[in-house]
């Protein structure tokens, strides 16, 4: 997406699922600070829903007896109790951005998608994987990758992942708290020099999120996160709820 | 088959039987196997309705299928009736790995072949032969229809054929910028349609 096109264009393409990977990670970031966008989005993912509804085709008896007994032998999941235990914080890191990976179809109206962080599908949804070679993998196959992870006061995890040959970084969140209604978490590049500027939003909404980060790395020592008031402030105006260091 | 398998009467968000639903998916999450099988009995028809629009394949879409029903056993604890329906939540994540099967399996020639069929503007000519049809089905036929030609096929192209904007763009030969912003009015245009009938 380019600077000279308005975001509020894709609300449709992403509703049907057709933007590309890359495009749904930055829409997603526009959706998390902009109320009239997340308000179309549900608008028009009934639409979507009632295209969805209207294709009937009857499963074979088998089908059934399959998945009941698949069923009958698979492992529920639970949020937030689910989270792997004992793994190196490298390795731990790396899965829950791998899950994020394959849920980049996030938010509100794909909110299906968002409620189905799957760590351990990263290994077998290569489809999906292979679907989502976007950004933020790139940043999690960098040979350079560094991974530093901070648990906050209400015990939630954040990480980022950042590659400084890559330039990039991407910030990984477990269990956030649901903010209110008009709040948003903002995300902040702490500069060597000691200023502060922002660095995405992220929905009010909380739980697991994955964003690539916007911008250089280049002067860039720490990425903080803070609540702000819907649609994010350009300086924080809260305590940062943790503050990551990002390797030089 | 189960209470919900019918459709088109009045808001299905707030029916007794969509609330019905809901409260079993709710259960199913909490380990609930004879509620997870009311789901699936509500369900399974129009997941793999879609999933067969979508791949056009009926062995590929009984597999995506029981994969997706699975999913749904074991991700369960992640549905928030407050933000939507079971039957919203479980329909775009079938959408969702419909499309994420399209694009990983169909070679780009067969998706060609598709889309110029497509650009003809036949969609609703090839429709699998599983798939039945029934009212809503008509209701959204025709309110497609209704669309003018350059507002329908981007959408079905996306929608059913799980194209990017960027494929439909190259398969149309229109710039991509045009193609986003007809997703979004088509979208809209077509809600309202569905609302005043
Ligand atoms: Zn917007």
């Amino acid at each position: 997406m380019t600077a000279d096109e308005d975001p509020h264009q894709l609300v449709g393409a992403y509703v049907l699922h057709a933007l590309p990977a890359a495009e749904e990670v930055s829409f997603e970031n526009h959706l998390a600070g902009c109320a009239a966008c997340r308000a179309e989005v549900a608008e028009l993912s009934e639409v979507t829903l009632r295209l969805a509804s209207a294709e009937e085709a009857d499963p074979s008896p088998e089908l059934r007896r399959r998945v009941l007994d698949r069923i009958a032998h698979t492992r529920q999941e639970r949020l937030p109790r689910d989270r792997p235990h004992g793994l190196p914080v490298r390795q731990r890191a790396l899965r829950l951005a791998l899950a994020a990976c394959l849920v980049l179809a996030a938010t509100f109206g794909g909110l299906a998608a968002w409620q189905h962080i799957q760590a351990d599908e990263a290994r077998t949804e290569t489809t999906r994987t292979q679907a989502q070679a976007s950004a933020l993998t790139d940043i999690l196959t960098a040979r350079d990758a560094t991974i530093s992870t901070q648990k906050l006061r209400d015990g939630s995890e954040i990480s980022v992942v950042a590659s400084r040959a890559q330039d990039r970084c991407a910030f990984i969140a477990s269990d956030l708290p649901r903010l209110g209604d008009d709040q948003v978490y903002e995300l902040w590049y702490a500069a060597k020099t000691g200023g502060l500027r922002p660095a995405g939003l992220l929905p009010g909404s909380g739980g697991g999120q994955a964003r690539v980060l916007r911008d250089s790395l280049d002067d860039v020592s720490a990425v903080g996160i803070t609540a702000e008031p819907a649609g994010g402030s350009r300086q924080p105006t809260s305590e940062p709820l943790g503050i990551v260091t990002v390797p030089a | 088959m189960s209470k919900t398998g019918q459709d088109g009467h009045g808001s299905r968000r707030h029916s007794s039987a969509e609330a019905w639903l809901d409260a079993r998916l709710k259960r199913a999450a909490e380990g609930d196997h004879d509620a997870f099988a009311d789901v699936y009995d509500a369900l399974a028809r129009p997941v793999k309705g879609l999933i067969c629009r979508v791949l056009r394949d009926e062995a590929q879409a009984e597999e995506v299928t029981q994969d997706v029903m699975v999913e749904i056993w074991r991700t369960a604890d992640r549905y928030r009736p407050e933000l939507g329906t079971a039957r919203g939540w479980v329909l775009t994540l079938a959408h969702r790995r419909a499309v994420d099967r399209v694009r990983y399996v169909q070679a780009s020639a067969a998706r060609e072949r598709h889309s110029a069929l497509l650009a003809e503007d036949r969609p609703f000519d090839e429709v699998a032969e599983t798939v039945e049809r029934h009212e809503d089905h008509h209701r959204v036929r025709s309110c497609l229809a209704a669309l003018e030609r350059h507002q329908r096929v981007p959408l079905v192209l996306a929608y059913y054929q799980g194209m990017t904007y960027l494929e439909v763009a190259a398969c149309l030969a229109t710039p991509a910028g045009t193609v986003k912003s007809r997703m979004r009015s088509g979208l809209r245009l077509l809600r309202r349609c569905l609302e005043a009938r």
